[in-house]
């Protein structure tokens, strides 16, 4: 309970921040004001179409990677597991690239997320194929490395195929991830999808923790491992997909942020999931922030800083696990 | 065939002072110019960007020419005498050809109305066609001073793809201002083109935004134009896009020009 505080309190403050954090420097009283108050000035279009989006999303897209790296790893029972690293992130950015690309995206606008989440869909269903239910490292690792290179390649053909000049230089969105000049019509387009995915992957608590004592234990204690399978992979999908579609793919928030927070939970997978939902929306806010202050003219991508943080710790999760490996 | 390996030789050992008859253009702005002046026949190929009609003005003009990628072994195989490019055409590409022993001139970047006269008599002096030259410049001069309107017209900001935004020394400015707009940039002390972030944009909350007509397919970067705070900027009217005639210093500017005035009424 102490945790949980201590974590909303951050994700608080940090939400905060994000809003009143920005290049035109207006004070905080204003930017208060104009949020809640203000009637059709410049402050409060800025406020409210342009801050409060990019901040509500960046909860959004944290709650899902947090959420979605405790379930991979609880499930797998591997530290190694990620969103990102395993090629669900990329899958989902190769589905939301060809939605965009063909039009389909123009055309009806719910099929950016549904081909985003297919992406990552066909993504988890080939990695658990792939690694076995154990979720060995080596396979998994590989796996994730070979799906993560098809994908990558294929969404740089997409882009690059495209008549519109700008579409090759949005590859490194679609690899990096960035949360700038985004609305509140990506905002509504993702949350049913991330609402969804949160509802289940957050239901896995009990089946997580029996997991720990392993298959035949879980399944004495009546976790049935076949839906618990079915609602971790349709949870993933979903709100990574979501994320993605409307952020590009964000690495390493899932794997940093369980790994920090496994120690105050006592290791309890079902625990931890709740927890770094919460850690991932502060960490998600906390890059946000700092893109912003580090480069504000250049639209540094969120995927950079999170890659800077969380490449040498995965570095490390290797070191430790390699005998494993 | 004989004949015409004699001229290639002839051109490839490379006479500044004669007049040459196999130009290749290999720069959008170069190709317009060339368009205007050369004589029949002069002129071979063209840059593919010509025949596109999201960038270029002449692109129906262009599609008489065969098109070239820019590709030093594509240029070198049509055995030009004289290749015309832009200062910053891919300089490997400009290496190259000399190497090969054929002549190429790289005309500058246009940054205000007044070079346009430079650049096209530039053009007509490498092409030998100096009377051209000077007739064109003369209408664009005349043309330029009829267009020109008084310093207080509405308040413009130039908002591209991505946020990038224009600088006070580029020839966009110079048109803007020309046609008597108030471009921020001032305002806003930028006096370099670049990224500018939506909300500053909101902030100066200019009377007219000029961006550019979206290319075919979806990109970020023109997602941008579809945010509601830029919809809330642009107003009822929205924004004034700017067209193919805007990129290069010909006299195709004094369209661009036209249009502006004709939008402030």
């Amino acid at each position: 309970m102490k945790l949980f505080a201590v974590l909303s309190a951050l994700v608080l403050v940090l939400f905060a921040a994000s809003l009143l954090i920005g290049p035109a420097g207006f004070g905080a009283g204003d930017s208060l004001r104009a949020l809640f108050g203000g009637q059709g000035e410049a402050v409060t279009l800025v406020m409210r179409e342009i801050r409060l989006p990019r901040a509500l999303l960046a909860v959004m897209v944290g709650v899902s990677l947090g959420l979605s790296g405790a379930a991979l790893q609880g499930y797998l029972r591997n530290p190694l597991a990620e969103p990102g690293l395993i090629g669900v992130s990329g899958s989902a950015a190769l589905g939301a690239v060809i939605a965009l690309q063909t039009g389909m995206a123009a055309a009806f606008a719910l099929a950016l997320p549904l081909a985003a989440l297919s992406g990552a869909l066909i993504a988890v269903f080939l990695i658990l194929a792939l690694a076995g239910p154990r979720g060995g490292s080596l396979t998994l690792i590989l796996a994730g490395i070979a799906i993560s290179a098809l994908a990558g390649a294929l969404t740089s053909l997409t882009l690059n195929l495209s008549p519109n000049p700008f579409a090759v230089s949005e590859i490194v969105f679609w690899m990096m991830g960035s949360l700038a000049d985004r609305s509140f019509s990506h905002v509504w387009l993702a949350l049913p999808f991330m609402a969804v995915g949160w509802f289940l992957l957050l239901r896995l608590g009990r089946g997580l923790d029996a997991l720990t004592l392993g298959e035949d234990a879980a399944a004495a204690l009546g976790i049935r491992l076949d839906r618990l399978r079915l609602t971790m992979v349709l949870g993933v999908a979903s709100s990574v997909g979501a994320a993605t579609a409307v952020a590009g793919a964000i690495g390493f928030v899932g794997l940093v942020v369980p790994h920090l927070l496994r120690p105050f939970v006592g290791a309890r997978p079902g625990a931890l999931l709740w927890a770094s939902a919460l850690g991932g929306a502060a960490m998600v806010l906390t890059a946000d922030i700092a893109v912003r202050l580090v480069l504000p003219d250049r639209d540094l991508q969120l995927g950079v800083l999170m890659a800077i943080v969380g490449a040498p710790l995965f570095l490390h999760l290797i070191y430790k696990t390699r005998r494993q490996l | 065939m004989i004949a015409a390996a004699g001229l290639w030789l002839a051109a490839a050992s490379g006479h500044a002072d004669t007049v040459p008859q196999r130009v290749v253009s290999m720069n959008l702005c170069t190709d317009q110019l060339a368009m205007m002046l050369a004589g029949p026949g002069q002129l071979i190929s063209v840059s593919d960007l010509a025949a596109d009609p999201d960038t270029s003005p002449m692109y129906e003009a262009a599609r008489a020419y065969p098109a070239n990628h820019g590709g030093a072994e594509e240029i070198y195989l049509l055995r030009p005498d004289l290749v015309v490019a832009g200062t910053f055409s891919d300089p490997t590409v400009v290496a190259m050809l000399r190497r090969l022993g054929i002549r190429v001139e790289q005309l500058g970047l246009v940054q205000s109305l007044d070079q346009v006269p430079d650049r096209i008599a530039q053009m007509g002096t490498i092409l030998g066609r100096e009377e051209q030259a000077d007739a064109e410049i003369a209408a664009f001069r005349d043309d330029l001073a009829t267009l020109s309107a008084p310093p207080d017209g509405p308040r413009a900001a130039f908002y591209y793809p991505n946020g990038y935004t224009l600088g006070t020394g580029t020839l966009s400015h110079d048109i803007l201002t020309t046609a008597g707009y108030r471009h921020i940039a001032g305002e806003l002390g930028r006096s370099t083109s670049g990224r500018l972030a939506l909300e500053l944009l909101v902030l100066a909350d200019p009377e007219v935004v000029i961006t550019s007509s979206p290319y075919p397919a979806a990109s970020r970067s023109e997602a941008l134009m579809d945010h509601p705070a830029f919809a809330a900027v642009t107003g009822a009217r929205g924004a004034f896009l700017s067209s193919n005639d805007w990129i290069c210093g010909t006299p195709l500017v004094l369209n661009a020009l036209r249009d502006l005035v004709a939008a402030r009424e």
